[in-house]
């Protein structure tokens, strides 16, 4: 059993030998077996032992009775038919063989490959490898395209493509990148370390670590809680200022303010009293503050928020008022402080006419725009005179001024000095008129007529109204009301208030308000009104008008005072004197012109041209006539109109003109030499049409016709870069792609063999080596 | 008599501070800005003479070299600082800012052939006549070290051209064949030939960065693909490629600089008729180099001129010359896309700026608003003949100038007796080749 075993395997063995060289050599051969008889024989033998194992094929081989002379030990042969030998004949014996099976696969294996084609010559194969390479590359880079197609046609391209993001590293980490190179840092270095100071993260001493630690919890919390306490403190505090700073009120702000003078003159004295070269020093402090602040223009009425107020003054009172309040303001800023120990009372008075002159200068200076000197010089000198109004005639700016200061000593008894203040304000400005009164024909010279007078009365009312408006808002609002009635415009001074009233800009009054202020101040306002001239006379005749004024009035013609005008209500502050020669300037500058252009007639003139032109353009006939032609000719001798009829050639009716229906145009149709060279002869390229062409010319893009938006729509540059950026090449990773680029050298590096085999290759050794890695990282 | 004035209010037009918008008011009505044609046409016309005007290119030369200046190369980190070799071995590091040479260094024996920097610029590579490779470092030498390159490679023949890989430590040189090395090693990881002519230069893909050109004196631009190892499709042009350049914003677009006067811009994969044929120059191009942008390119000749081309246009947007400046060898565009460097056979390295009328420094609101402006009026009037007069004229040195003429001339003859031939022979027996097939020779798979 074991021996025939061995003998199977034995067999199948040499099959496989066999079989495994049927590959190489295609042919199939039979004459193998002619060896040496021994073999054969030996062979033989094996034959039988496998017969004797398989019942069928003995019996076959039993059979086998031809005499052949190449017998094949499969009984097949190729040599009598003339066929070709198959593969099958030769599976047949063994087919139902199951010991076998691994030698049929193997065949069927064998059957199943073709045979394999010569391979390409060498330059070819490098080719086709090529064009294979090409197409995949060509076909990786076209995923650019759309990228490529959009960015040629984008409206704008701001390079770099890619914004750069700015990282911030924290301080720790730069400085643990950092170290020490120079002598100089390395010896910085080594002194931090010997005394234990932070070089980085966390950047605290071990001290301060140590102190950190050794803090127990109920101290911790302890001055949280204090620190807490503060912080919510602060809050209230500054939540507190904050409101107060919000405070509209300007009475609450001067309240505060007068208190803190207050506090701080209190101070001062009692610095006085306990320490007078500290006093001295204040003093000084507060004299120096007065100086820059005359140096300063400040509150001068010079800013451009004055000037703003300027311009409205005129019409609103309010601002005027905030205009008096920085005139009084710097009043006060540049009031020369008294030595406190002085008696004030007195000499203050004394000091105070000479200081109220020049309010009144300001004053009249801010209403006329300008600044004149002979309004100054006769103004003081006057006032300086009037010596009756002396003290009435305290300015409210000087009053406030008073309050300020003079109010340290009077403390409780304010109110009252209030109300005193008022009262004597009130009978201020029943004077003032007398004084304005008194100023005019002194500040005016004899060229003066009434009317220019009266436009001085008026800015003085003003000014005086401002003044008393400066002082108390509430107390005007009566006194205005109680004076004004719209028919009494033209009413001069009568009475010692009167005349300025009615010529205030707040004229239109509300009947309410007339009931309730009229009968506080006067009766006289409801008489009867009289003729402006009149009235205007009595103004000049004043009774209590001084001797010299009326010494001025005599002067004055009667007639010259009838005729005038009054003047206009429109301004009130230039004056008026332009105004009655107008018409007369007009007629004038109209009879200039007409001597001028007296033999122009351009109407005529021009329909005369267009005439001309029309005709000029006119498609003219043409007449054929040959004089001579058919009949006689000569001098003398006209062609019959018979003939001329017939050979007249009508030239066609031209296309109607563009000027037809525009009497006042000329439009010439001809061609512009010189236009022409400026025009587009031929379509540029990219446009199909001309219309196309003349559409993207006829829209503007400036940003006069444009609004700012759509000019910067229309003007955005193709391309935007900034200077100083590096611009990098596009990258896949900026449009969305993958790179395909990463593993260039791996690939290259993974398939070296390929390079050798596909191409020529001069130092294939040195390519191939450096894939191996044998050789020496250069130095 | 009279006189009646007009009055404003400030406070209608005037700023509160000077922080506010500025306060325009406008009456947009068209009938109140009548003649809006003429008047921006005219506006037009100011602007193109103005620009004319200010035309002033030349900013710098950086002299220094003692030889022609070979190659160029830019730091691909700082805009200041920009890399020269010149003939006889010398490489100098210049700064821009204060034209002024930092660093130089006696790198090769002979031409210094080719330059290029590293992507980090840590470090840049020297090609030259004495056969070698050299790596060197762009920081100077610490004080008392000596200068010598970080690494040196010795190769059999002489290396033309150099150019680094974009992203990765993997650079090319071209001679006999493309040969791609890495950094690390002395021996070339793979080298690809197809022909048997010298390479003269090689050029990186910037985007597909896997991609190469070169251009072979046979008259013959290769195209490889370094991950597969092999070369891709070469095209024989009339004359020699001296260069080539990719365009870094459209992948498969590059740019031939031709012995032909002519540059050639080709679509990679349809090598058969280039997209472009951009020709103005009179002599041979000798090198090209695309704006950052990748909308120009600039091109620098053996007639003593650089000239600019837009992409998409045949001719010439600019032309820039100096009496001094002789053969022109190598160009750059420095990559804030707002200078040009050239370096000549006259030993200098120039300074242009891009734009020629261009206003440096900073631009207020203001001035960028008008400057736009006048840049689309412009636009908008080009092909008005007076503007498009004014816009195109150059002044010319004489040479270029006569030889302009000259080849217009001879151009003409030649068209002149193909009409004629076409004419008196028999109908599509001499067929109509249109100017951008003309030049190319044959495609080779």
């Amino acid at each position: 059993m074991s021996a025939t075993g061995a003998a199977e395997s034995l067999l199948t063995l040499s099959h496989q030998e066999e079989l495994a060289d049927l590959p190489k050599d295609c042919p199939w051969s039979t004459s193998e077996d002619e060896g040496d008889s021994d073999r054969e024989r030996k062979h033989q033998k094996l034959l039988e032992a496998i017969s004797s194992l398989d019942g069928k094929n003995r019996r076959k081989l039993a059979e086998r009775s031809e005499a052949s002379w190449d017998v094949s030990e499969f009984s097949v042969g190729c040599e009598g038919t003339g066929e070709q030998l198959v593969l099958s004949d030769l599976l047949q014996p063994i087919k139902t063989s199951s010991s076998l099976a691994t030698v049929k696969k193997q065949l069927k294996g064998v059957q199943a490959k073709k045979t394999v084609e010569l391979p390409l010559d060498q330059e070819e194969a490098a080719q086709v490898h090529r064009e294979v390479a090409f197409s995949t590359t060509s076909q990786a880079l076209s995923k650019w395209d759309p990228v490529v197609l959009k960015n040629r046609n984008a409206e704008q391209l701001v390079f770099p493509l890619k914004q750069q993001q700015l990282d911030f590293a924290p301080i720790e980490h730069v400085l643990g990148g950092w170290k020490a190179r120079s002598p100089l840092e390395q010896e910085i270095f080594n002194v931090l370390h010997k005394n234990k100071q932070p070089v980085i993260d966390p950047l605290l001493t071990p001290v301060e670590k140590a102190s950190l630690k050794a803090t127990s919890l109920e101290e911790a919390q302890m001055r949280q809680a204090e620190l807490q306490k503060a912080r919510a403190l602060q809050s209230y505090y500054e939540a507190k200022a904050r409101r107060e700073k919000k405070i509209k009120s300007k009475k609450y702000h001067k309240v505060v303010k007068k208190g803190k003078a207050k506090i701080a003159l209190k101070d001062f004295e009692t610095l006085q009293k306990a320490s007078p070269t500290t006093a001295l020093e204040e003093l000084e402090k507060i004299e120096k503050a007065r100086m820059v602040e005359r140096m300063s223009l400040k509150h001068q009425n010079k800013g451009k928020w004055a000037k703003s107020k300027a311009i409205m003054a005129k019409y609103d009172p309010e601002a005027r008022q905030a205009m008096h309040e920085q005139l009084a303001k710097n009043k006060e800023l540049t009031q020369k402080l008294q030595a406190p120990s002085e008696s004030e009372e007195e000499e203050g008075a004394v000091e105070e006419d000479g200081l109220f002159v020049p309010d009144v200068v300001n004053e009249v200076q801010m209403d006329t725009h300008g600044p004149n000197p002979w309004m100054h010089t006769s103004c003081t000198s006057d006032v300086k005179e009037a010596e009756v109004l002396k003290d009435p005639e305290q300015l409210p700016e000087h009053l406030a001024f008073e309050d300020s200061e003079g109010e340290g000593e009077e403390g409780p008894v304010a109110e009252e000095a209030m109300l005193l203040k008022e009262s004597e304000e009130r009978r201020c400005l029943r004077k003032r008129p007398e004084l304005n009164q008194d100023t005019k024909p002194v500040g005016r010279q004899e060229t003066q007529d009434p009317s220019s007078q009266e436009v001085l009365s008026e800015l003085r009312a003003l000014s005086q109204k401002l003044s008393k408006e400066d002082r108390q808002p509430r107390k005007q609002k009566a006194n205005s009301a109680g004076a004004i009635l719209p028919v009494q415009r033209e009413e001069p001074a009568r009475e010692e208030e009167e005349p300025l009233l009615p010529q205030r800009p707040e004229r239109v009054q509300t009947p309410k308000e007339l009931g309730k202020g009229g009968c506080s101040q006067n009766t006289e306002l409801r008489r009867p009104v009289l003729q402006g001239q009149q009235m205007e006379k009595n103004a000049n005749n004043q009774p209590d008008a001084p001797k010299k004024k009326k010494r001025k009035e005599q002067m004055i013609d009667l007639q010259n005072l009838l005729t005038t005008k009054s003047p206009s209500r429109e301004s009130l502050a230039v004056p008026t004197t332009i105004d009655k020669l107008e018409g007369e300037e007009e007629r004038d500058q109209k009879q200039m012109i007409k001597e001028a252009f007296a033999g122009d007639d351009v109407i005529r003139d021009f329909l005369k041209e267009k005439r001309e032109a029309v005709e000029a353009s006119k498609p003219k006939d043409v007449d054929l006539t040959l004089p001579g032609w058919g009949e006689w000719g000569g001098v003398g001798l006209q062609p019959r109109a018979k003939k001329r009829r017939c050979f007249l050639m009508k030239a066609p009716e031209g296309p109607p003109r563009k000027d037809e229906n525009l009497p006042n145009v000329i439009i010439s149709e001809e061609r512009n030499i010189h236009a022409a060279a400026h025009q587009v002869h031929v379509l540029p390229y990219p446009f199909s049409h001309h219309q196309q062409f003349e559409r993207t010319i006829r829209t503007p893009i400036g940003s006069m016709w444009n609004t700012q938006r759509a000019f910067h729509k229309l003007t955005t540059p193709k391309v935007v870069t900034k200077p100083g950026h590096i611009i990098k090449p596009i990258e896949a990773e900026d449009v969305g792609y993958r790179s395909s680029s990463r593993l260039d050298l791996s690939v290259v590096q993974r398939n070296p063999k390929r390079l050798s085999i596909h191409h020529k290759r001069p130092l294939k050794k040195n390519s191939v080596g450096g894939v191996a890695g044998d050789d020496v990282l250069m130095s | 008599m009279k006189v009646k004035m007009l009055s404003r209010n400030p406070d209608n037009y005037v700023r509160e501070t000077k922080l506010d918008i500025q306060r325009v008011p406008r009456n947009y009505d068209p009938t109140l800005h009548p003649f809006e044609v003429p008047r921006e046409y005219v506006r037009a016309l100011n602007a193109t003479k103005l620009e004319r005007v200010f035309a002033k290119p030349f900013l710098a030369s950086l002299d220094g070299h003692r030889d022609g200046v070979n190659c160029l190369a830019k730091h691909p980190k700082s805009l200041a600082t920009v890399l020269s070799g010149a003939c006889d071995g010398e490489v100098k590091i210049w700064n821009l800012t204060n034209r002024k040479c930092i660093r130089t260094i006696q790198a090769h024996e002979g031409f210094v052939r080719g330059i290029c920097t590293r992507f980090c610029g840590t470090s840049f590579f020297t090609t030259g006549d004495d056969k070698t490779v050299k790596q060197w470092k762009m920081d100077g030498p610490g004080y008392g070290e000596e200068e010598e390159p970080l690494h040196t490679i010795l190769g059999k023949t002489v290396y033309t051209g150099i150019d680094h890989h974009w992203k990765e430590a993997i650079f090319a040189t071209c001679g006999q064949q493309v040969d791609i090395w890495d950094e690390q090693r002395t021996s070339p990881i793979c080298s690809m030939t197809w022909g048997f002519d010298s390479i003269s230069s090689v050029k990186f893909n910037p985007i597909e960065t896997f991609l190469l050109g070169s251009c072979a004196s046979d008259r013959n631009i290769v195209l490889y693909d370094m991950r597969q190892a092999t070369p891709l499709k070469k095209v024989i042009l009339d004359m020699r490629t001296n260069t080539i350049c990719w365009n870094p914003m459209e992948a498969f677009i590059f740019t031939a600089a031709n012995e032909d006067y002519n540059l050639y811009t080709f679509d990679m994969r349809a090598l058969d008729t280039p997209v472009m044929v951009h020709m103005d120059h009179v002599s041979a191009v000798l090198d090209v180099d695309f704006s950052p942008t990748g909308k120009e390119f600039v091109s620098a000749s053996f007639d003593k001129s650089i000239r600019i081309f837009p992409v998409a246009r045949s001719r010439s947007r600019e032309v820039y010359h100096t009496k001094r400046m002789q053969h022109v060898i190598c160009v750059k565009w420095t990559s804030d896309s707002k200078y040009i460097m050239c370096g000549s056979d006259e030993m200098n390295i120039r300074l242009w700026k891009a734009n020629a009328s261009e206003k440096l420094g900073v631009l207020t609101s203001r001035e960028k608003a008008a400057r736009d402006y006048n840049q689309k009026l412009k636009e908008k009037f080009k092909h008005h003949p007076q503007i498009k007069r004014i816009a195109r004229h150059r002044h010319l040195p004489k040479s270029i100038y006569s030889q302009i003429q000259e080849q217009r001339i001879m151009k003409e003859a030649r068209r002149r007796k193909e009409v004629n031939r076409r004419r008196h022979s028999k109908p599509g027996s001499v067929p109509v080749v249109s100017e951008k097939e003309k030049h190319v020779v044959a495609v080779v798979k």
